[in-house]
């Protein structure tokens, strides 16, 4: 489904990501772990263009996107999450999500339209909040939730695109306990003729959902396969030492 | 806050969302009856100025307020305009709309010239690409021959509105520039309250996340550009065949700041601030300008002393106070 190689990225004579190769199977859900620092975040941002890789290449469906803006892949299927939670503050949790399913209207340039239109997604909308449940929220404004319900907004905004695939990066940082099982949950139910690949630092979630994992550590890939194999990884476990991680 | 105070209970909810909320519609209701009875108290020209700047405002607000671009120079849109349509009705003897008209498509592609320039620049350096090619505008209104330089374009002449009616009685015209202004601000009413509108709210609250969503955002922030250019223009076109004048103070970049001042003063991002916000401003400078200089030191001095007590504006704090949008 996707397919970066040779992915470099260097900041100024800092290499951050250093020829990674990393091939995500269609239908699957691939972690990618890793320290503090390992670059995950840059990967990311290289995958979606919202870095310029300095070399490398990518393939996503059988297509060639290394040199496709982040708005373009977004609209091929591959979509992204953030880190730090990123949702619409002054808008509504049910606009949030409206937002996204706007886009299936092509591009929104009708300015002399009434936003009234928008309300043939209100129900559909209203199902993605619920989904992650918020529906007790959905008239508030973004800004008044909670961090974890951010993200879960934001994980439901997403998916009211219905991508293809999906990056999610470290979807559960910061929730309670509670709502990591609930987007757990969400994320295998979601993967269903799906791909995700996703940071996550919660290694038991990591064990729990994903078919593979790729170790990042210092921008290049130290392992990869499934879970017992990874965590038995003498450098592995070396890097998270190393690290002064869990 | 309660949560079972939401609208999503009983009633298939969403009718909340069509046309305009109530308390806006009784709001411009009233400010149009007020508008129909104002040319009676006051003098006419007045009251249309501050129309003018009002549709000047609430168009920079557009760009500023809803699609989150500080512009410092709309004065180039404004007095471009005003150029034009004053050389169009004196020159070429345009009736008033179609003079007022060529004013604001120059504005329009003005606006998609400098517009796709300076969109690609965030932030302070966005501010200060406008700026400077407002000062290339004011430069060229200074040196080029049909703007009549330090004279400007004097007695321009207000003909007959479609070539039929009259315009010469200030009350007459009043009602025309009713027309035009408040169809104006209405509009752009309409512009932020549509599915353009949202996307470019999402835009203005996290611009990376639009664009992780599949938004092309220079394009959203282009449109809106050329469209706040383009109401800044039909607001300043308005203005010259107002006062029969298009001069260098309407391209002079203290325009540019006067419709900032304007603008946060009543209340950015808000419906009213920008016209609340031109009605303070004008009343100052007519009523005060005996004081000659002074003004300009007044101004700043309320602005400051504005900004530093409520930072949302006058209409922003009202909006707080009243817990709707405002
Ligand atoms: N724009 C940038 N300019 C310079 N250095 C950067 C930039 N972005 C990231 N880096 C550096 O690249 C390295 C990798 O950062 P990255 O955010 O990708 O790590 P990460 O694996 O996502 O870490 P975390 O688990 O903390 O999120 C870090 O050392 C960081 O300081
Ligand atoms: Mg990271």
């Amino acid at each position: 489904m996707l397919q970066a190689s040779g992915l470099t990225k260097e900041f100024k004579g800092f290499v951050a990501v250093n020829n990674v190769d990393l091939t995500v199977e269609r239908g699957t859900i691939h972690a990618l772990i890793g320290p503090n620092g390992a670059g995950k975040t840059t990967f990311f941002n290289l995958l979606t263009k919202f870095l310029q890789p300095t070399s490398g290449k990518i393939i996503y469906d059988g297509k060639d996107i290394t040199s496709k803006s982040s708005a373009d892949i977004a609209r091929l299927g591959l979509v992204r999450s953030f880190q730090i939670s990123a949702v619409f503050d002054d808008l509504t949790v049910l606009e949030n999500v409206r937002i996204a399913m706007q886009r299936r209207r092509g591009d929104s340039y009708d300015f002399w339209r009434s936003e009234a239109v928008l309300g043939q997604y209100d129900d559909e909308a209203r199902g993605y909040v619920e989904s992650v449940g918020l529906g007790d929220f959905i008239n508030h404004r973004a800004a008044e939730l909670s961090y974890g319900r951010k993200r879960a907004l934001e994980i439901a905004t997403t998916l009211s695109l219905e991508p293809d695939m999906l990056l999610l990066d470290e979807p559960m940082a910061g929730m309670g306990q509670e709502d990591v099982e609930r987007i757990s949950a969400l994320i295998k139910r979601i993967s269903e003729g799906r791909t995700i690949l996703m940071v996550e630092h919660n290694l038991s979630v990591v064990a729990n959902l994903s078919d593979r994992i790729t170790v990042l550590a210092r921008g290049e890939v130290l392992a990869e396969g499934d879970y017992d194999t990874v965590s038995k990884s003498p450098e592995v476990i070396e890097a998270y030492i190393g690290a002064g991680h869990d | 806050m309660s949560t079972n105070e939401n609208t999503n209970t009983a009633t298939p909810a969403m009718n909340r969302s069509v046309g305009m909320p109530g308390h806006m519609k009784i709001i411009f209701v009233v400010l149009l009856a007020v508008l129909i009875a104002l040319p009676f108290m006051v003098y006419p020209v007045f009251a249309m100025k501050v129309m003018c700047f009002a549709l000047f405002a609430c168009a920079f607000n557009l760009l500023l307020g809803f699609g989150g671009l500080l512009s410092f120079g709309h004065a180039a849109y404004f007095g471009m305009a005003s150029y034009v349509c004053a050389h169009a009705a004196k020159v070429w003897g345009l009736t008033p709309e179609l003079a007022i008209l060529a004013g604001t498509v120059t504005a329009a592609l003005l606006g998609l010239l400098i517009g796709s320039l300076a969109i690609r620049r965030q932030g302070i350096y966005f501010a200060m690409v406008t700026l400077a090619f407002a000062q290339m505008v004011y430069f060229f209104a200074l040196q080029a021959e049909f703007t009549g330089g330090e004279d400007g374009i004097q007695t321009v002449p207000r003909n007959d509105l479609l070539g039929l009616f009259p315009m010469g009685d200030d009350i007459v015209f009043y009602f025309f520039v009713l027309f035009v202004t408040f169809g104006g601000i209405l509009f752009i009413y309409r512009i932020t309250h549509s599915p353009f509108g949202q996307v470019l709210k999402a835009i203005r609250e996290n611009e990376p996340r639009a664009i992780s969503l599949g938004y092309h955002v220079n394009r959203y922030k282009l449109t809106v550009f050329v469209l706040s250019a383009t109401f800044a223009g039909l607001a300043g076109a308005t203005k010259s065949q107002v006062f029969h004048l298009a001069s260098l103070t309407d391209v002079h970049w203290s325009m540019s700041g006067e419709v900032v001042l304007m603008t946060l003063l009543g209340g950015m991002g808000t419906v009213l601030g920008p016209i609340v916000g031109a009605v303070i401003v004008v009343t100052m400078q007519n009523y005060l300008a005996y004081l000659g200089a002074w003004v300009t030191v007044i101004q700043g001095c309320i602005f400051v002393i504005g900004v530093l007590m409520f930072r949302e504006g006058i209409i922003g704090v009202l909006s707080k106070i009243f817990k709707k949008p405002l």
